[in-house]
This record gives C-alpha cells, structure tokens and sequence, in this order.
C-alpha cells in the first residue's frame, strides 16, 4: 500500500518554506503557494480557482475575532485608554515588567483551562492595555527605554498572552482541540475519556507557565542591564 | 435565530466600504487608489458571501493578493488627538474608559455561558454554531455604545478609529484569512498524506526515546509548516502517535494525545503561518521585525517541546 501517495503536492510546502526564508511578502507567498500545490495536484485552473473562492467565502468568520473589538477600542485609545492604564501601573511601586506579565500570564492561563478564552486576546487586550502597561512598568522604573527594549517587552507581551491561552485551553474539557483528539482515537477505534486527555495536559501546561515565567524573570534582567549601562 | 453570523458578515463589509471610501479621500496616503480598490473587494467578500460565484471569489482573492503583495496598499497618515489632550481625557474619565473595554469580554462570556439557551418566542436568541463570535459581536457592539456614551463621540468616530487600527495593520489583516485558505487546499491536495508518508517511511522509530521525540517533533514541525495544530494531529497520531506509540509501545493513548497536541502548540508558537497569533499581533502592536513576536515565543516554545518529549517518555504507561 505504499505506491499510491503523490508526493508532488509537498512542492507547495517548499514554496511556503522558501518564501518565509527569502522573507517575501507573505500574502504573496501564499498565493504563489496556493498556485503551486494546485499545478502539483494536477487541478485544473478553474477548478482551483473554484476552491480558493469557496474555501475564501467559508473562513471569513476567521478575521472576525480580530474586526469585531476595534470600533470600540480604538475609540478608548482616542480618548486616553493607553495613557490611563500607564499612569496606574505607574502608581504600583513594585510593579515590574516581568512581574506584571506573570500575573497576566497566570489569569490567562486559569481563565482558559475553565473555558474563559474570551478573557483577553491581542485587539481587546493587549494593544490596549497589557503592552502599554508592561512598557509603563518599566518605564516608571528605569526611566526612558531605548526603541529595541521598548519593541521586546511589546512582543513579550503578545507572547504571554499566547502562551497563556494555548496552553490553558486544553485543559478544558469542552476545548474543540480535545473534541478533536477523541473523534480522531475513535475512528482509528481507540475510546478514550476526553478528561484524561484534560488531565494529561496538566503536566505540560504547567511547565509551561514555569519556563515562560522564567523568561519573563530574564526580560526584568534584561531591563535592568540596559537602563543601567 | 434572531441574531445571526450573517448579520456581523455584513457590519464588517460596511466597516471595509467605509474603509475604502474614507481611504479614496485621503489624500496623505500615497497609494489611496489601489489601497481603497484592496478594502472595497475585502468589502465585497463579507458583504455578497455566498452570492459571490466560488471562481468570482477565487479571482478577487488573487486580485487582492497581489495588490497586497506588490506593496500598493499603504496606510494614510493616523488622525490622532495630542498627548495632552489624550492625558488630560485620560485623567478626567480614569477608571470609567476600563468599562468598555472589559465589556467585551463580560458579553462575550454571559452571551456563551448563560443566553446559550434563551429564547424568544419560538426562536433561539443566538446563533448556535457560532456561540463565541456572535456574543463577541455583541460585546463589541456594546462596548462601542459604551465608549460613545463615555466620550460623547459619534459613532462615526468610531468607524475612523476602526479605519486607522486597521491602516496601521494594513494587509497583515488578511494574512490568516488567506492562510487559512492555503490550509483547505492543502488538505484537497493530499499534502497531508505526503507528509504522513515521508514522516513513517523514513524516521526510525526503533527506540523508545526516538519515537517519543519523532512524534512530538514531527507535531511541531508540522504546525510550522499548516501553522495549525488541528492539522497537525490527525496526520502525526495517525502515523507515528497510534501504530507506533499505542501499538508497538503500547501508550496511553490518553497521555499521547494530550502531550501530542501540546507539542503542536509548540510548533504554532513558532510559525509565521499561524499568523493570527503570530504576525497580526506584530502589526497591531506596531512592531517594525514581523516577526517580533515569534522570536519572543522561541525561548519557550523550543524547551517546552523538550520536556513534553521527556514528560511523554515518562509518563506514557500511566
């Protein structure tokens, strides 16, 4: 049964790899991609035409979670939503970046394991307020920041969020991804109970938070260092 | 139902028209024809949807990819309020300006948890397929009341403020979209497979310790490439995870799985293609590196996937 895999498709994977490396625009990439895997696939031009239309129409809810917020927060930030969070945080004496982040790590991480995955996420909660205040800390701290800190603790903070959500989320037992697992082992007629999947998570997802919280620790070092120099 | 997906479908194709419209008229964006040509046909996607003849769509994908991709879609310059006066607001409304914003979680949450089920006459008040984004929808639309009530500003405003987040973002908005879409072709192309093949037919899985490090390794590597763990799963449990794991080994199936999809997790935090959480949040945040945000993950992401390989090699007979 080996004969009949056609691995020429594996073509539009290389296309997606070399674009990312040659750091390509990568909407560009992808429609070049998407063009290669169908001349691999033997599909004829209308017909992967046909599938991108049908396959672009179906995922447009997938932008939603990131459209839908920004009316109202950009409003928010209009009127000094950035500048209030910053002055708070300020008011905190031990406050710091790596500290504040923890804290937002942990409730991400809790708030996604009972299902709560809504608590947070880049347009409604970072951008507003999580990144502004992370800058603030240390800002209030050490005084001004140079531009490549400035842009680390921003990305820190994105990362926190999402090491947060992915990590929580599976733990919760009505998660999609554990839905997943179990239609999957059942088809291949292995029934398991979808909360020892949940529980089997717990070992990870708090290594997770150990090893992301440590390197929250080395960005207040990092800080540190290079306000002082 | 009374509230439906449709309806938010429609709200966003109005926010993209408003988007064009406002993009023709400026006249600080040096690109404000193609840029206001890319927001109307993202605008016809959400607005037609399935009216739209599948070949039709196809070909204004294309069309917008390539304007994208070609660099005619630049922002305009952000009509923002001066640093004072935005701290001077900031001071007199204080703690009320966090009310808006923490409405959109809080309607999200009471619109998924508790109005799952609420009726109206006959009807279900909210689409059931779409729970979270319906109640999200909702929540951004009364944070919008809110904020407007808060700051006396119009509604109109709003809008604007929509426009210059999303000019700030400029295509990196329809990245995910069009990723995914890559992803559904992927799998219609059998890429999959292919990669299920290579993967067990030439990865030796004699040893204990290599097959547990082949499957969480394989996991990543694969999210890097679909930038989706969902697609990661079925091919990696199905060629490594199940024969070799549960039936050569004889594992848990419970723990594989578990620790296999934290493993692709892993990978996610890694890959550009998983752009919603990866390359959009580095356009919100203004970031000039695109991929910021990656290399802040990578010194989690990479010790992680170590000690689920050791975690699974320990605890795979539990």
């Amino acid at each position: 049964m080996q004969t009949a895999v056609n691995l020429w498709p594996l073509l539009g994977i290389a296309a997606v790899a070399a674009g990312f490396v040659l750091r390509a625009n990568p909407v560009l990439v992808v429609i070049l991609a998407c063009g290669v895997t169908g001349w691999a696939a033997h599909l004829p031009l209308l017909h992967l035409l046909e599938s991108l239309g049908t396959a672009f129409i179906k995922t447009r809810n997938l932008p939603l979670i990131l459209l839908l917020p920004l009316a109202a927060i950009g409003l928010l930030e209009r009127f000094g939503l950035k500048e209030h969070a910053q002055a708070s945080i300020a008011r905190i004496r031990s406050a710091t970046t790596g500290r504040l982040l923890t804290v937002y790590l942990l409730a991400r991480e809790v708030a996604a394991a009972f299902g709560l995955t809504s608590l947070g996420g880049h347009p409604n909660m970072v951008r507003p307020l999580v990144a502004p205040m992370a800058e603030a800390a240390a800002e209030a701290r050490h005084g001004a920041l140079s531009e490549p800190l400035r842009q680390r603790i921003r990305a820190m903070s994105a990362a926190t969020d999402n090491v947060g959500l992915f990590f929580g989320e599976d733990v919760f037992v009505a998660f999609g991804a554990i839905v997943l697992m179990q239609t999957i082992l059942k088809a291949e007629g292995l029934d398991v109970d979808p909360i020892h999947m949940a529980l089997w998570g717990i070992p990870t997802a708090v290594t997770a938070f150990v090893i992301h919280a440590w390197n929250l620790r080395r960005l207040d070092a990092r800080i540190r260092r290079e306000t002082t120099r | 139902m009374i509230i439906k997906l449709d309806f938010f479908y429609v709200l966003i194709g109005l926010l993209f028209a408003a988007c064009a419209l406002m993009t023709l008229r400026d006249n600080t964006n040096p690109r404000r024809y193609t840029t206001a040509l890319f927001w109307g046909l993202y605008a016809l996607v959400y607005l037609l949807g399935e009216r739209l003849a599948p070949s039709v769509a196809g070909a204004l994908m294309i069309v917008m990819a390539l304007v994208a991709g070609f660099g005619f879609v630049r922002p305009g310059k952000a009509d923002v309020l001066p640093e004072a006066q935005r701290q001077a607001t900031a001071a007199r409304l204080g703690n009320r300006l966090l009310v808006p914003a923490l409405a959109i979680p809080v309607v999200t949450m009471l619109g998924s948890v508790v109005l799952k089920d609420v009726h109206i006459g006959a009807q279900v008040l909210l689409d059931r397929k779409n729970l979270t984004l319906v109640s999200m929808g909702c929540g951004s639309i009364a944070a919008l009341a809110l904020a407007c009530w808060l700051t006396r500003a119009t509604p109109l405003q709003g809008v604007r403020e929509a426009r210059r987040l999303i000019d700030a973002m400029s295509w990196a908005v329809v990245l995910p979209h069009m990723l995914a879409v890559l992803g559904l072709l992927f799998a219609e192309a059998g890429v999959g497979k292919a990669v299920a093949h290579v993967a067990t037919s030439y990865i030796p899985l004699d040893s204990r310790l290599l097959a547990c490090a082949a499957f969480c390794v394989g996991m990543a590597l694969f999210t890097v490439v679909m930038g989706n763990g969902f697609a990661a799963f079925p091919v990696i449990a199905g060629g490594i995870g199940i024969p070799v794991l549960v039936g050569v080994y004889h594992a848990n199936p419970a723990v594989m799985a578990a620790i296999g999809m934290f493993s692709a997790y892993c990978g996610t935090l890694m890959t550009p293609m998983a752009a919603n959480f990866n390359i959009v949040p580095a356009a919100l945040l203004e970031l000039p590196d695109k991929n910021a945000v990656i290399k802040a993950q990578l010194p989690t992401a990479l010790p992680l996937l170590g000690a689920n390989i050791v975690l699974l090699y320990f605890l795979m007979y539990r």
